[in-house]
């Protein structure tokens, strides 16, 4: 079954192709680096808890009743810090200071707080916020709707509770995002591997004539595109098992040695690698310039990484941006990658990745062979 | 325009080869046969089509029309067959410099076919062979031009080809690495059974290295015979080139009147004066010139060269060709 080819002649650009890799310090360490930095940076900045924001407090009531909301707010700045207040002696005052960014928030209680309260008529707390950063926003309306929850709860507790109480059960230790953005790294590290062997190198090699050197031998085609790819792969899944490892030690995945799991995330990152390469080898098959592969790399980082749910969930994308990451590999890479870094998944929850991305493959590879000139 | 009388078989055949890119035509009904040994040398200037005759030869680039056999097999019919019957070595230094020396011949030879016990002895010998058996284990990076080239002609020969394409083998090398170059072709030469073609727009090159020689220029074949009887084929033995000022509306014709002149051409300012007897015709253009108060600026004579002969049949010299040919360069045109 060697449907016509020359097994000798792919191992022979397989071999090229990994010596040249090995004697490359700085693409072995580029492709390493940058998915490191990414993963570290990215993670700690987006996965940390918000602290340290200044509100305004502007108390126009000056009541025991208003007292207790001061001392509320004041509570989370002892407790988690989330944030901090400042009082205002007039609201036109705290607003204009929030329109300049000198604080992010301001509470204001008016003066007929705690007569609304003992009259029990609709007692309110104005909360102004500057929406312009939705993840702070979002964190400040979390804690003020805490205290809000906190402030309405009756003094005395009924005996038998009739609220329908909703207990959560979260099969999973808590993932901080560092480990949510592991799969994501990992897929960056084999497609940085894949944009530098099968584009950068490819071209310049195509570029510095070495191509007609094996185009005049008796190699055929198919022979020279499936070791090219081969060898991609291989140097993919190189790097993407050492930035799995480096990185799982870095973010703190539990059992990163397990033996079965290492064996599985095996099998992920060689059809994660072969279809990236793959990819990389049917976009640049054309090409001659190599300027090409360095202007096309942003872009299609940019275009296969973030639609692929490596640092946001798919299922908050519009419908356009779905369909991109139905046909982006990445996504297959990220979603098995994740089931076993986050749950140690078995088979079961990477076997269709598996099937996508091997399929996805060999359509490319094929593809890339029809569209190869074997002559110049 | 044939092979030699003494050639049993012919290594390559060339019939009414064409080569189109769009308006441009490279390569134009070219016909020729080498025999089986023989150093053939394609001659002309940059841009004359060399680079894309050998790569039609070669398989590289598809032909437009006409045919070629190489080593019996056809470049259009059967490419596989020529691939393995010949070494090529491109104008480009096409070895990888990330491997060592050793290693650009034993992945050559894998990708021939030879086998793997017979790969890292093989390499051996070629390396011996052009003199880098110190240089095995060294990168290829670090070598000079000459070290490369070497190492490529080397590579060429991994699966013993029948007949092997140089392409320009010499240009950008300096004068040493030029001669070791030269004295690699001829030992190959000595090898039975090797057919070579190489192309070059070295007049001295072709002279000393080629049995035969087809002199190339805007894609057609002007001129084909071994290096002796092309010389042979421009009258006279000799040429005076010379330079006047102050020359009568007629002066060449009066100096086609000279002793022993076969004939006179006037190009760029300067008068080419094939003659039987150089210096007996530099007495006399003399006289003739105090006679007619012609200054003479400078006058040279020297044994029919090569150039004479690419003068004689393009009626253009080669040096002057070789800049002109840069804007009929398609080398870089794929297809």
């Amino acid at each position: 079954m060697s449907f016509g080819l020359n097994f000798e002649r792919i191992s022979a650009i397989i071999e090229r192709d990994m010596r040249k890799f090995f004697r490359s310090p700085a693409l072995m360490v580029s492709s390493m680096v940058f998915p490191l930095m990414q993963l570290i940076v990215l993670g700690y900045a987006f996965g940390g808890k918000i602290k340290g924001i200044t509100i305004a407090l502007v108390d126009e009531d000056r009541s025991s009743q208003s007292r207790i909301v001061r001392e509320r707010f004041n509570a989370i700045a002892a407790g988690p810090q989330t944030f901090h207040t400042v009082e205002y002696d007039s609201l036109p005052n705290a607003v204009l200071d929030l329109r300049a960014g000198f604080v992010r928030a301001v509470v204001h209680i008016p003066h007929d707080y705690s007569r609304r309260v003992l009259h029990q008529d609709r007692p309110r707390i104005a909360f102004i916020e500057d929406n312009t950063d939705n993840f702070v926003s979002s964190g400040l309306l979390e804690r003020v709707q805490q205290i809000q929850a906190d402030l309405n709860a009756p003094v005395t507790k009924p005996r038998l509770a009739g609220a329908i109480d909703l207990q959560v059960v979260e099969v999973y230790p808590y993932i901080e995002y560092i480990k949510y953005l592991l799969a994501g790294s990992v897929s960056i590290a084999i497609f940085v591997v894949a944009m530098i062997g099968g584009g950068i190198v490819f071209i310049d090699d195509k570029a510095r004539g070495l191509h007609e050197g094996y185009l005049v031998t008796p190699i055929h085609k198919a022979e020279l595109i499936l070791g090219l790819n081969f060898a991609g792969a291989i140097k993919g899944l190189m790097s993407g098992l050492t930035i799995t490892i480096i990185g799982g030690l870095i973010a703190g995945i539990d059992r990163i040695w397990d033996p079965v799991r290492l064996f599985y995330l095996v099998i992920v990152l060689a059809v994660a690698s072969l279809a990236m390469i793959s990819f990389m080898f049917l976009v640049m098959v054309r090409v001659n310039d190599p300027l090409v592969p360095r202007a096309i790399f942003g872009v299609l980082n940019t275009l296969l990484f973030f639609p692929s749910g490596a640092i946001y969930p798919t299922a908050g994308f519009p419908a356009w941006l779905k369909w991109i990451s139905v046909v982006d590999p990445f996504t297959y890479v990220v979603h098995a990658l994740k089931n076993l870094l986050l749950k140690n998944t078995g088979f079961e929850g990477i076997y269709l990745d598996v099937l996508v991305l091997f399929g996805f493959s060999v359509v490319l590879i094929s593809a890339c062979i029809a569209l190869f000139k074997r002559q110049i | 325009m044939n092979a030699p009388a003494n050639a049993t078989t012919n290594a390559i055949e060339v019939e009414h080869l064409t080569k189109r890119f769009g308006e441009l035509v490279a390569v134009n009904e070219i016909s020729f046969t080498v025999s089986a040994g023989e150093i053939f040398g394609l001659l002309g200037p940059n841009g004359a089509g060399k680079t894309t005759l050998i790569r039609l030869l070669t398989t590289l680039t598809p032909a437009t029309s006409g045919t070629a056999r190489i080593a019996g097999h056809d470049i259009n019919t059967d490419a596989d067959g020529v691939r393995h019957a010949i070494g090529v070595i491109p104008q480009a230094l096409t070895s990888d410099p990330e491997l060592t020396a050793r290693e650009n011949l034993t992945i050559h030879a894998k990708l021939y076919g030879v086998p793997a016990a017979r790969r890292g002895p093989l390499a051996d010998e070629l390396l011996a062979s052009v003199d880098l058996e110190k240089f095995a284990g060294q990168l290829v990076r670090n070598f000079s031009g000459g070290m490369r080239r070497r190492l490529e002609i080397a590579r060429g020969l991994v699966h013993s080809p029948k007949i092997l394409f140089l392409d320009e083998p010499t240009t950008g090398l300096d004068p040493v690495s030029r001669s070791n170059v030269w004295e690699m072709i001829a030992k190959l030469k000595q090898q039975a059974d090797l057919t070579i073609l190489l192309t070059t727009h070295y007049m001295d090159e072709a002279d000393k290295l080629c049995d035969r020689i087809a002199i190339v220029d805007h894609g057609k074949l002007a001129a084909l015979d071994t290096p002796t009887q092309l010389k042979d084929s421009v009258p006279g033995t000799d040429v005076v080139e010379a330079e006047f000022t102050g020359a009568p509306a007629n002066w060449v014709e009066q100096l086609r009147g000279l002793a022993h002149v076969a004939d006179v051409k006037e190009q760029d300012g300067a008068v080419h004066i094939a003659s039987h007897s150089g210096p007996d015709t530099v007495g006399a253009l003399m006289e003739l010139a105090k006679a007619r108060r012609v200054t003479v600026k400078k006058v040279t004579v020297q044994s029919t060269t090569l150039d004479d002969v690419f003068l004689h049949y393009t009626g253009r010299q080669l040096r002057d060709a070789a800049h002109a040919g840069l804007l009929y360069d398609v080398s870089h045109l794929y297809k």
